[in-house]
């Protein structure tokens, strides 16, 4: 993607009162970014196959997935002559990397070795250095848009969550709204007005007054969804929904996005090419398609980034599953990225290369790999990039 | 009890309403009725013996001590809101004496309630005949032909673990709302919270109203290493960390893993990966059977633990020497088990992190570190004895300064809405309540990891859960939001709308409510609004 807008960003200014103005501002033209966060560690081994390594199928005796071969369909989708995709995304995210618009990055992660679901999580979420002073209420995606924000105000942030996520803590409010279930507005604008009245002065006034606004809107915006559908539009629905969604809803207005998804914590009978990691996998692959397609020409304008807390254990244990790991495989999608690649830096993939023999060690950093899209996205300077990500280095892999 | 102002607000707000349409001030006027039946409601209680107090408690007020704002969000925070029962029996007791009589409380339930419990299945039944009967079917259905008939079997036995946790969750919200051991409640939700299993993994719906029932509710203000024991042995949380497929040869980490991390040390606790993998060498061997106890070599029968569903099984262990946070543990079977558990649990860290989360839960997002050392000292002194720390917390000047301050998560916003608003009045159906709960993303049995619900505000608080907390004040406020429809799905019986602006209010509430509160409650066109505003108000939500 070219650097179509080189903003001129003034740092991160708070926002200012004018709060219910931001909610309502028509969006213009600028990159849009969405972080979609699989909770649970997915097992990327499986999703992207080292299968040049005589070793993967040593260590996965009974959950390998086959190597490339064009007459099975359970067999992986060769990428280049060492990696290969899973093939519960073939007619999905490996149809969009031979149009070049998907990449992964693996041997990525943090620096975070404590294995722990919750504590990695948070680590990332927050974006800081592991073993400096953190800051536990500012995360990253809270300070790119904060930064963002500071210079124009149609850089709005979204989490399309009932919770709002760590990653958005920060000095300005974000709107949260899960858009698994949507409905009619419970309240007319008098009683909406009431009821924010009541909060004026309070610390949570502005998360009032945004979540009875967003509510309003959503529920127009969707009003016409079933017309939609009718008219031949993709019969979606689960994550494939939610992800039409939340492409309805970036392409008309948000800019910066995030969304997570659960159920990867695959200790037991995680399967093959078929089994729950591929059933998930293909869910999500559906859904990414389905957001591609809703965002249309904006699609161009757009990167998603799909990240993990670690990767798991190279081997699969005693019961046919993998335990926490580390190093993981990262993928960015866009309608105009330099896609089909693996890019960043590897090496190879033997029981020698193994952190601590036993999981994937971390060559690129989320914080290098994310800081560096985010500056050219944004064109940021060497000082908006360090306040988003406090001593990183950001690396420019060249994908944006 | 200052009958004054009180009175003032009636009337100030009555006279606001007359200046509605006439249809509004006949639909106003059944108001009345309300107050009776939810009065009558309180009466019927009397039998229980506490419900008598509330019931002379109009006409013993002038004897009793003035109930102040700090005795109203103190009653709110040791319970799941107020009552009348509770304002009664606080008002009786005094503080102290309120709070040795709820540490040292038993399960009980007003008659209704019981009754309802009664009635439940997984009231009666056991846990091992659960998982044999799961078992078996499962089995059948996976030698059935791929068809209709395999579909439909499958379908029913989701059900049957559907119904089944839903009468888990049915069971615990009923105690949290109507038991008049509050506290005990409160603690039962905590410990789910903090040893949280899933029910969608592996068979935990046929497994956690057990779960609850067994392994947290009698030791949940017992002693810490009890409750570490109980769920350590317990089928579900067994299935849930894994530990069931832990075996020599086959090691599985994660409940080593999560039992120091979550429910004992902390992450900072002080240990390493290798005490984590060191301490799944010792719980080899921990799992499940519901068959037939194995055929064992001689030297390991003595060895063989059953009860229930839960097995140590010594041809599973790994009888090598351990070393666990810098102790050798010697090979010798379940007793390193214990043994561990022990060592673990008498950890100053594991105290503190005790006492972190508790203060979390009950003081402050960020607890007093001074008040926190003393709940640890307490620990430590009496060997982890829960009662004894909470003596310690909400005598604390900490929690008295707290007060107000700490913003109620969806389970007390929920669960203290209908307490308020029906005042021992019992529903019939808890639907509405779980609903609610999965709306706010609080439901019990529901956190997908293991690391329980947040304990703070940031994670309630946002945007879009503001708003969704307003959608469910204007249910509970203006309907009676399917509460009072039979459980079986039998016609709906109409019942109207609570009437929050009752006895209870004008005692507990009423006096100590903010002005923008007021004003908010003043400008409502009815009811039903009045109910959802208040319902909705900062002083509701923050306790």
């Amino acid at each position: 993607m070219k650097r179509r807008h080189l903003l001129k960003v003034g740092g991160a200014a708070l926002l200012s009162a004018g709060v219910r103005g931001r909610l309502f501002a028509a969006p213009t033209a600028g990159p849009r970014f969405l972080l979609v966060f699989l909770r649970g560690g997915y097992d990327s081994t499986n999703l992207l196959v080292p299968y040049s390594s005589g070793f993967y199928y040593e260590a996965r005796p009974n959950i390998a997935i086959a190597r490339p071969d064009p007459a099975s369909s359970t067999s992986a989708l060769a990428l280049n002559a060492d990696w290969a995709l899973a093939p519960a995304v073939r007619d999905t995210i490996g149809a969009m990397y031979l149009q070049r618009q998907v990449a992964f990055i693996p041997f990525a992660g943090t620096e975070d070795l404590s294995r722990s679901h919750f504590e990695t999580q948070d680590s990332i979420e927050l974006g800081q250095t592991v073993n400096g002073a953190r800051n536990f209420r500012s995360g990253f995606l809270g300070r790119l848009s904060d930064t963002l924000l500071g210079s124009s105000s149609s850089m709005l942030p979204i989490a399309f969550t009932d919770a709002l996520p760590l990653a958005f803590e920060g000095g300005s409010t974000v709107p949260n709204l899960s858009l698994k279930n949507v409905g009619k507005p419970p309240f007319d604008e008098r009683q909406a007005h009431i009821l924010s009245d009541m909060y004026a002065g309070h610390h949570l006034e502005t998360a009032v007054k945004d979540g009875l606004e967003l509510r309003q809107e959503v529920a127009t915006k969707m009003a016409d969804e079933m017309t939609a559908a009718n008219r031949g539009a993709i019969n979606t629905k689960g994550f494939e929904l939610e992800a039409e969604r939340m492409g309805r809803l970036m392409r008309d207005k948000y800019r910066i996005g995030f969304i997570d998804i659960g159920g990867w914590d695959t200790h037991v009978g995680e399967g093959a090419a078929q089994g729950t990691l591929a059933n998930n996998l293909a869910n999500l692959g559906r859904g990414l398609q389905v957001f591609s397609q809703t965002l249309g020409a904006e699609w161009n304008n757009t990167v998603v980034v799909v990240l993990s807390e670690f990767g798991r254990t190279f081997r699969e244990n005693g019961n046919r599953g993998t335990d926490h790991g580390h190093g993981t495989v990262y993928w960015v999608l866009g309608g105009a990225i330099n896609g089909g690649a693996i890019a960043g830096e590897q090496q190879a993939v033997n029981r020698s290369t193994l952190l601590q023999d036993r999981d994937f060690p971390v060559l690129n950093d989320y914080r290098g790999v994310l800081g560096g899209l985010y500056r050219t996205l944004w064109g940021l300077s060497a000082d908006q990039c360090a306040m988003i990500f406090p001593q990183a280095s950001p690396l420019d892999l060249r994908l944006v | 009890m200052t009958a004054t102002p009180n009175g003032g607000r009636v009337q100030q707000r009555r006279s606001a309403w007359r200046r509605l349409p006439a249809r509004l001030q006949a639909a106003l006027a059944v108001l009345p009725v309300a107050t009776l039946l939810a009065c009558s409601g309180s009466a019927t209680r009397s039998d229980t013996g506490t419900g008598s107090a509330a019931g002379r408690a109009a006409g013993a007020a002038a004897a009793l001590p003035v109930f102040h704002r700090d005795d109203m969000l103190w009653l709110e925070r040791v319970t799941f809101g107020l009552d009348s029962v509770s304002v009664a029996e606080y008002r009786r007791l005094g503080r102290e004496r309120y709070l040795d009589r709820q540490l040292a409380s038993q399960d009980i339930a007003p008659p209704p309630i019981a009754a309802a419990i009664d009635s439940l299945e997984v009231t009666h039944a056991d846990a091992q005949q659960l998982l044999i009967e799961v078992n078996t079917q499962n089995k059948a259905i996976n030698a059935m032909p791929d068809g209709a008939d395999k579909d439909q079997a499958r379908k029913a036995l989701n059900d049957r673990g559907n119904k089944l946790a839903y009468e888990a969750a049915r069971r615990e919200l009923l105690r949290a709302v109507y038991s008049p051991s509050q506290l005990k409640e409160q603690m039962v939700w905590f410990w789910l919270n903090h040893f949280s299993v899933h029910q969608n993994k592996a068979n935990l719906h046929w497994l956690v109203a057990d779960y609850a029932e067994r392994a947290i509710r009698p030791h949940a203000l017992g002693r810490f290493r009890d409750l570490v024991l109980a769920t350590l042995e317990h089928p579900a949380m067994l299935q849930y960390l894994d530990n069931s497929q832990n075996a020599v040869g086959h090691v599985n980490e994660n409940y080593a893993r999560e039992l120091m991390e979550l429910h004992t040390l902390g992450v900072d606790g002080g240990y390493t990966q290798q005490d984590v993998q060191q301490l799944a060498r010792v719980l080899t061997g921990v799992g499940i059977n519901i068959g037939n106890a194995p055929k064992l070599k001689p030297e390991w029968q003595a060895l063989y633990r059953r009860s229930g569903a839960f097995e140590f099984n010594p041809a599973r262990h790994d009888f090598g020497a351990k070393v666990l946070l810098g102790h050798a543990i010697d090979g010798r079977g379940f007793a390193e088990v214990e043994d561990a558990v022990t060592l673990i649990v008498k950890q100053p860290a594991c105290a503190r992190f005790v006492s972190r989360q508790l203060a979390s839960y009950f003081v402050a997002d960020n607890p007093p570190p001074q008040l926190v050392e003393r709940m640890t000292q307490t620990f430590l002194r009496t060997d982890g004895d829960i009662a004894a720390v909470l003596r310690t917390l909400f005598l604390a000047r900490e929690f008295n300064a707290s007060l107000g301050g700490k913003f109620k998560d969806p389970m007390r916003f929920v669960v203290s809405a209908v307490r308020f608003s029906y005042d021992g009045r019992p529903i019939t159906n808890t639907r509405p309540l779980l609903n609610w709960l999965n709306g706010l993303g609080e439901a019990p049995f529901a956190h997908p990891t293991p690391d329980g619900y947040p304990l703070t505000e940031l994670a309630w608080a946002s945007s879009g859960q503001m708003s969704r907390r307003f959608e469910i004040a204007r249910q509970i406020g203006s309907g009676n939001a399917g509460l009072f429809d039979p459980e079986d799905g039998g016609a709906a019986v109409a019942s109207g709308f609570p009437q929050l602006s009752n006895r209870l209010y004008f005692e507990g509430v009423e006096p100590f409510l903010a002005a923008r509160t007021r004003t908010a409650l003043d400008r409502a066109n009815s009811q039903q609004e009045w109910n959802t505003f208040l319902l909705s108000s900062p002083d509701f939500s923050y306790e």
